[in-house]
């Protein structure tokens, strides 16, 4: 892929998540960040990561913020729109914020290897997908069956505790 | 820049889309009239044109020269870009179904990525904002409601059609759709495993939890589409007309058209996985002559126009269903069903080595 479309996709995903803070309005700002999730997806696909490109629209833009939407949409929050702006409080936000980001600079401006240039990426050739499941049920297996019982015992809970209330 | 694949993907992509997609809509709904008409005794459409078939001419040209009336107390950018969303998933969904072999050397599929079945999950599953937001941007009663009833339908279906497919990739034992289809010219259709190969017990065995999966799977798709016996979200005489109450001439066949999009797409991967793709036993692929690449874009097609007619039939045959019949259809059955499927299909893939 080329860089330019490296650089278009980098923008979209940094402005659709500043978006998403900046907004008042709760269902803005969610469908900001599907936005930034599907340019998100789009940068992992610009490395022939089609697999995790997919499952992160799947997952995240398809699955997580429409229940996000729908909870948001049936709460109705008007609140938030009418609210106003604590300058104080913005403005020590923003401080903290700068302080990181000028953190981060620094360390990496520091660092040996942010300063040479890498070769490009090498096209890979082998299937993803097959990787990733060789990996999770090969070399991964445990704690990937764990992390299945833990979700199970999760989803048991949620159903458990939904149902007190009728009886 | 390779100029050839990007000369034969444009034309691919305007061709199925200006050529076969957008009448293909418009035909469908001509053809669900027609065919409606047939089934309640009546004519249906015959009078623009021979037979009426330029009735979707002229309906397009109605729509669009209506008044575009916004009513004031909507939400306005959103209620623009709904009709958007509602449309824009459903086409592009196609870009990774395989339509035909090849045709000159080209292969017919726009985008053969390897992960193809889980790029139309994905943008399946996108297209529940454009229904969602029309409901929330209309603001007013009844398009909520059919919004919120239309998410969760999607939501609940997409579990069901996502488990229905895992049987077809355990065998194939690839995401890539057109080597599904390749499997299928190999070892017979994922309904009909037996095809060519009579006195194997095992495919026999094997056709059993393929041909639920097909049924899980189609049923899933009526349910994400929208369709009878599922179109709860635009049930008009709960909602008076659903998440589209508010909307006027082409903003309304926006939906419209969105609506049968998703059918076509919706039939295009059912033949795909299912059915053989372009493949019909006797005709050989278009490496043997561009006759054969145009008659395995005719028979795809053919496919999916039987398809959508049992989509229509189903449609005029069946009542609709009550909402928490809907609910307890998808996560009680089809869930599970879909579930112990892939265990039946695994055990019988372990058992006889396939």
């Amino acid at each position: 892929m080329p860089a330019y479309l490296f650089w278009i996709f980098a923008l979209l995903m940094l402005v659709f998540g500043a978006a998403v803070v900046i907004n008042r309005n709760p269902i803005a700002s969610a469908l900001n960040l599907v936005v930034s999730f599907l340019s998100l997806a789009a940068l992992f696909m610009s490395l022939d990561a089609f697999f995790v490109g997919i499952i992160q629209v799947l997952v995240y833009a398809g699955a997580i913020m429409v229940l996000f939407l729908f909870i948001i949409m049936l709460l109705d929050l008007r609140v938030e729109k009418l609210r106003k702006i604590n300058w104080v409080a913005s403005a020590g936000g923003i401080a903290v914020a700068l302080a990181l980001l000028t953190q981060i600079f620094y360390v990496i401006g520091n660092l040996k290897a942010a300063r040479q240039t890498f070769p490009p990426l090498a096209r890979s050739t082998i299937d993803d997908v097959r990787n990733v499941g060789l990996a999770l049920f090969g070399n991964y297996n445990l704690p990937f069956q764990i992390i299945g019982i833990l979700v199970l015992v999760a989803t048991i809970g949620v159903v458990l505790l939904s149902k007190r209330e009728v009886r | 820049m390779d100029y050839f694949l990007i000369t034969t993907s444009l034309l691919k992509i305007v061709g199925m889309l200006f050529i076969v997609i957008l009448p293909m809509v418009s035909y469908s709904v001509y053809a669900e009239r027609r065919v409606s008409a047939f089934m309640q005794d009546r004519l249906g459409p015959n009078r623009v044109g021979p037979a009426g078939l330029f009735q979707p001419i002229a309906d397009i040209f109605k729509l669009l020269l209506k008044e575009d009336f916004s009513p004031r107390h909507v939400n306005t950018f959103y209620y623009w870009l709904a009709p958007c969303l509602a449309l824009v998933p459903a086409i592009i969904t196609i870009a990774v179904v395989p339509f035909g072999s090849t045709l000159l050397g080209v292969p017919m599929v726009i985008a053969d990525i390897n992960v193809g079945i889980l790029y139309v999950f994905a943008i399946a599953s996108l297209g529940v904002y454009g229904i969602v937001l029309a409901g929330w941007a209309s603001n007013s009663k009844y398009p909520f409601l059919g919004g919120v009833r239309s998410s969760s339908q999607m939501i609940s279906y997409e579990l069901s059609l996502g488990l229905a497919v895992i049987p077809v990739f355990l065998l194939v034992g690839n995401l890539r759709l057109t080597s599904v289809v390749r499997y299928q010219i190999e070892h017979g259709w994922m309904i009909a495993p037996f095809i060519g190969d009579w006195m194997n017990l095992g495919k026999w065995l094997l056709a059993i939890p393929m041909i639920i999966s097909f049924v899980v799977f189609t049923i899933a798709v009526f349910a994400e589409t929208n369709r009878l016996p599922f179109d709860l979200p635009e049930a008009e005489q709960e909602l008076a007309g659903g998440y589209h109450t508010e909307y006027s001439s082409m903003k309304f066949a926006l939906f419209f058209l969105g609506e049968y999009a998703a059918m076509i797409s919706g039939s295009e991967v059912i033949v795909t996985l299912f059915l053989g793709g372009w493949h019909f036993p006797g005709i050989p692929d278009g490496s043997h002559g561009w006759i054969f690449g145009v008659i395995n874009i005719a028979v795809f097609f053919a496919k999916v126009a039987a398809l959508i007619f049992v989509f229509m039939w189903v449609r005029w045959t069946l009542p609709r269903f009550r909402y928490d019949q809907l609910m307890r259809l998808g996560w009680l059955f089809f869930f599970e069903i879909a579930l112990v499927n892939i265990f039946l299909v695994a055990i019988i893939v372990a058992y006889f080595r396939f």
